[in-house]
C-alpha cells in the first residue's frame, strides 16, 4: 500500500471517471465547434489541407503510437488513394466524387493487406526497411504507369457533386465535405483505440512475449491495425485528390513518408489529438516559410524545429500539455 | 534417478528435446516427463539451459530435434500462441505484465480473449465491462484487490509477479509454466509467493524454474536437475539433493549445500 490513491472506493473511481468523460465530451464537442466555424475566420482550402494531412498522421499514428509500428511506406497508401480517386474522377465524369473517394480508400486498403502480409513479421528497423523499400516500389510504379501522368501527375480532377446534386465547387461546401470525412476517420480510430481490439493491440505494444504466452496471435492483430492505418492513409489520401483536384508524385516520395512521422512526432505521438496538432504546425510552416525570404529553407527550417522539438519534448506538444494537466489540474 | 510418484498420466512430456545455437548444444536431449497435478521444479547451475528449456517448451525457440508431448499428442509443430490455447500458460524470468495498463485491464486482457471479439475494432470497449467482476475477483485470489485502478508501472515489483499469477489464472491453464518466479524478491515477498503458488496450483500442473532451493523444497512433488543442457539427475527433493552427482555439478561447496538443506 505504498499509494495513496490506491485505495479508493469503487464509487469514488467511478465518480471520478465520470467526470473525465463529462470533461472530454465538452472538449470534444468545443473543438467541433471550432471546426465549424473555422472557415468563416481561415482559408477554407488552407484547412482543407490541414484536415487531410491530419488525418494522414491520425491514421499513421494509430500504427505507431498504439501497435508500436514504425512504417516508413505510408506515402504509397495516401498515393495510391489519389491517384485512384483521381484517374477514376477524370476519367468517368458520372461518377459522384463519395464513390470516388470509397474507391481510392478500398485500392489502398487493398495494397495495405498486401505491404502488411510482407512485412509485418518484421521488428523495428527492419519493418521500417521493408515498408520503405515497398513504397519506393510504389513510387516507381506511379512514374512507369501512364494513368497516372507520370511526372507531371493527374491535374483537372472534377469535384463534381456530392450524391449527384451537392456542388462541391464552392470551397465552403468541399470544406464541410472533407471536415465530415475527417470526422468519420478520427472518430474510426477513437473507437479502435478504445475497443475489444485496441485493448489487445495495447497488451501487444507493451509487451509482445507476454501477449503470445496469453495465446494471442500478435501478427494477426498487428495486420488488422496496419490495414486500418493503410485504409485511413488511403481516405486521406483521396480527399486530398478531391480538394486540390490533382494527384501528384509529391505524395507518393517518401519525403511524405518522413513527413507524417515529423507531424506524429512533434505533435505527441500515442495521444489522440498530437498529430492532428503536428500536422497543422507542420502545414502552417510551410505554408508561412514558402512566402517569406527563406522559402529555400524551408526542409532546413522544419529540420531544425524537429530537432529542437525531438531535445526538448520529446513526448510531443500534446504529450506536454496531457503531462501538465495531468501534474496541475487532477 | 528415482521414479517418479503415481498419477494419472503425463501432461508434458518430450523426448530427446535438443536445441544447437552455432554448434553449441543448450540443450541436449533432453527427455523430460510432468506429471498431472504435480509441481515440477527445473533446477540446475547458470546456463544449464533451463530457460532454453522454457522456450523449446512454448515454442518461444524451435527446437533443433526432438518431440514435445501434450497428454500423448505431438505438438512440436504448434506456435506459442496456439500451445497457450491448450492451457499452457508461461511466465517469464522478468515480470511479464503490461506497464501501462492497470492492474485489472492486465488481468481483463487475458479474461477477453475467450470472449471471441478481440478482433472487434468497432465494438466499445464497454463491451468487456462485464468481465470486470471476474477480473476483480482474480486480483482478490492474489491480494491485489486495492490495486485494481492502479497503473501497473507504479506497482511494486512483488506485485507485479503477483499480478502475473492472476493474468495468467485468468485463462484457466490446466498447466503454468513458471520462469523463476521467485526471482530477485525479497523474504516477505518470497514466503508470499510461494504460499500463492501452493494454493493456485490446486487441481493444475505447474512446472517452474527456480533458483530458491529452499522454495523447492517447501513446493514441489518431482525435481528434474539439468546440468550442460542435459539432465543429470530426476526425483523428489530427497533422492535429489542426497545424489552426488548433483552436489557436485549444482551444490558444490559446503555452504550451498547448507544452504539448501536450511
Amino acid at each position: 500500500m505504498t499509494d495513496s490513491h490506491v485505495l479508493k472506493a469503487p464509487s469514488v473511481v467511478a465518480k471520478r471517471q465520470r467526470r473525465a468523460n463529462l470533461r472530454r465530451n465538452a472538449f470534444y464537442l468545443a473543438l467541433i465547434a471550432l471546426g465549424l466555424v473555422a472557415p468563416f475566420i481561415a482559408y477554407p482550402v488552407f484547412l482543407m489541407k490541414i484536415l487531410c494531412f491530419a488525418l494522414f498522421a491520425c491514421a499513421f499514428n494509430l500504427l505507431l503510437g498504439y501497435a508500436g509500428l514504425l512504417s516508413f511506406g505510408h506515402a504509397a497508401f495516401l498515393a495510391t488513394g489519389g491517384y485512384t480517386t483521381g484517374y477514376l474522377l477524370a476519367s468517368y465524369p458520372g461518377l459522384t466524387p463519395e464513390l470516388g473517394i470509397i474507391a481510392g480508400t478500398l485500392v489502398a486498403t487493398l495494397l495495405g493487406v498486401l505491404f502488411g502480409v510482407l512485412s509485418i513479421r518484421r521488428q523495428g528497423i527492419y519493418f521500417a526497411m521493408v515498408t520503405l523499400a515497398l513504397a519506393q516500389l510504389m513510387f516507381f510504379v506511379f512514374i512507369q504507369s501512364p494513368f497516372t501522368g507520370g511526372e507531371d501527375g493527374l491535374h483537372g480532377v472534377p469535384r463534381g457533386e456530392l450524391f449527384g446534386f451537392i456542388s462541391l465547387r464552392s470551397n465552403m461546401a468541399m470544406y464541410y465535405f472533407v471536415f465530415t470525412i475527417f470526422l468519420f476517420g478520427y472518430a474510426l480510430i477513437q473507437r479502435t483505440v478504445h475497443s475489444p481490439f485496441g485493448q489487445v493491440l495495447k497488451a501487444i505494444r507493451e509487451n509482445e512475449p507476454r501477449a503470445i504466452s496469453l495465446g494471442y496471435n500478435v501478427d494477426a492483430y498487428k495486420l488488422v491495425a496496419f490495414v486500418i492505418s493503410a485504409a485511413l492513409a488511403g481516405l486521406a489520401g483521396s480527399t486530398k485528390t478531391v480538394v486540390f483536384q490533382l494527384a501528384s508524385l509529391t505524395d507518393a516520395h517518401w519525403h511524405m513518408s518522413g513527413e507524417v512521422i515529423l507531424m506524429t512526432l512533434l505533435g505527441g505521438v500515442g495521444t489522440l489529438l498530437g498529430p492532428i496538432m503536428g500536422a497543422g504546425l507542420v502545414v502552417s510552416l510551410q505554408h508561412i516559410l514558402s512566402q517569406s525570404p527563406l522559402g529555400n529553407w524551408v526542409s532546413v527550417m522544419l529540420g531544425l524545429i524537429f530537432v529542437v522539438c525531438v531535445l526538448s519534448f520529446r513526448s510531443g506538444i500534446v504529450g506536454e500539455l496531457g503531462a501538465i494537466y495531468r501534474k496541475n489540474f487532477k | 534417478m528415482s521414479a517418479p510418484t503415481i498419477s494419472t498420466g503425463p501432461v508434458l512430456e518430450t523426448r530427446g528435446l535438443t536445441k544447437e545455437f552455432r554448434g553449441f548444444t543448450a540443450v541436449d536431449d533432453v527427455n523430460l516427463s510432468v506429471q498431472e497435478g504435480h509441481i515440477h521444479a527445473l533446477i540446475g547451475p547458470n546456463g544449464a539451459g533451463k530457460t532454453t528449456v522454457f522456450n523449446l517448451l512454448t515454442k518461444f525457440l524451435p527446437p533443433t530435434r526432438g518431440e514435445i508431448m501434450y497428454r500423448g499428442k505431438p505438438i512440436t509443430s504448434l506456435k506459442s500462441n496456439q500451445i497457450a490455447r491448450l492451457g499452457l500458460v508461461r511466465s517469464f524470468q522478468i515480470s511479464a505484465v503490461f506497464a501501462h495498463m492497470t492492474a485489472l485491464e492486465n488481468v481483463r486482457v487475458a479474461l477477453q480473449r475467450q470472449l471471441g471479439t478481440s478482433f472487434h475494432f468497432w465494438k466499445s470497449e464497454k463491451s468487456l465491462d462485464h468481465l470486470n467482476e471476474r477480473a476483480l475477483a482474480l486480483l482478490e485470489e492474489v491480494g491485489l484487490r486495492e490495486y485494481a485502478d492502479t497503473l501497473t508501472v507504479e506497482m511494486p515489483y512483488g506485485r507485479k509477479r503477483a499480478l502475473e499469477v492472476a493474468t495468467t489464472l485468468a485463462l484457466d491453464p490446466v498447466m503454468m509454466l513458471l520462469d523463476e518466479p521467485t526471482q530477485g524478491m525479497g523474504a516477505e515477498d518470497v514466503d508470499r509467493i510461494v504460499a500463492l503458488i501452493k494454493r493456485v496450483s490446486a487441481g493444475r500442473t505447474v512446472l517452474m524454474v527456480e533458483h530458491n532451493l529452499s522454495v523447492v523444497s517447501r513446493l514441489c512433488d518431482q525435481i528434474t536437475v539439468l546440468a550442460r543442457g542435459a539432465v543429470l539427475a530426476e526425483g523428489d527433493y530427497q533422492s535429489v539433493s542426497n545424489n552426488p552427482l548433483v552436489r557436485e555439478a549444482y551444490m558444490g561447496s559446503d555452504a550451498a549445500e547448507e544452504r539448501a538443506s536450511a
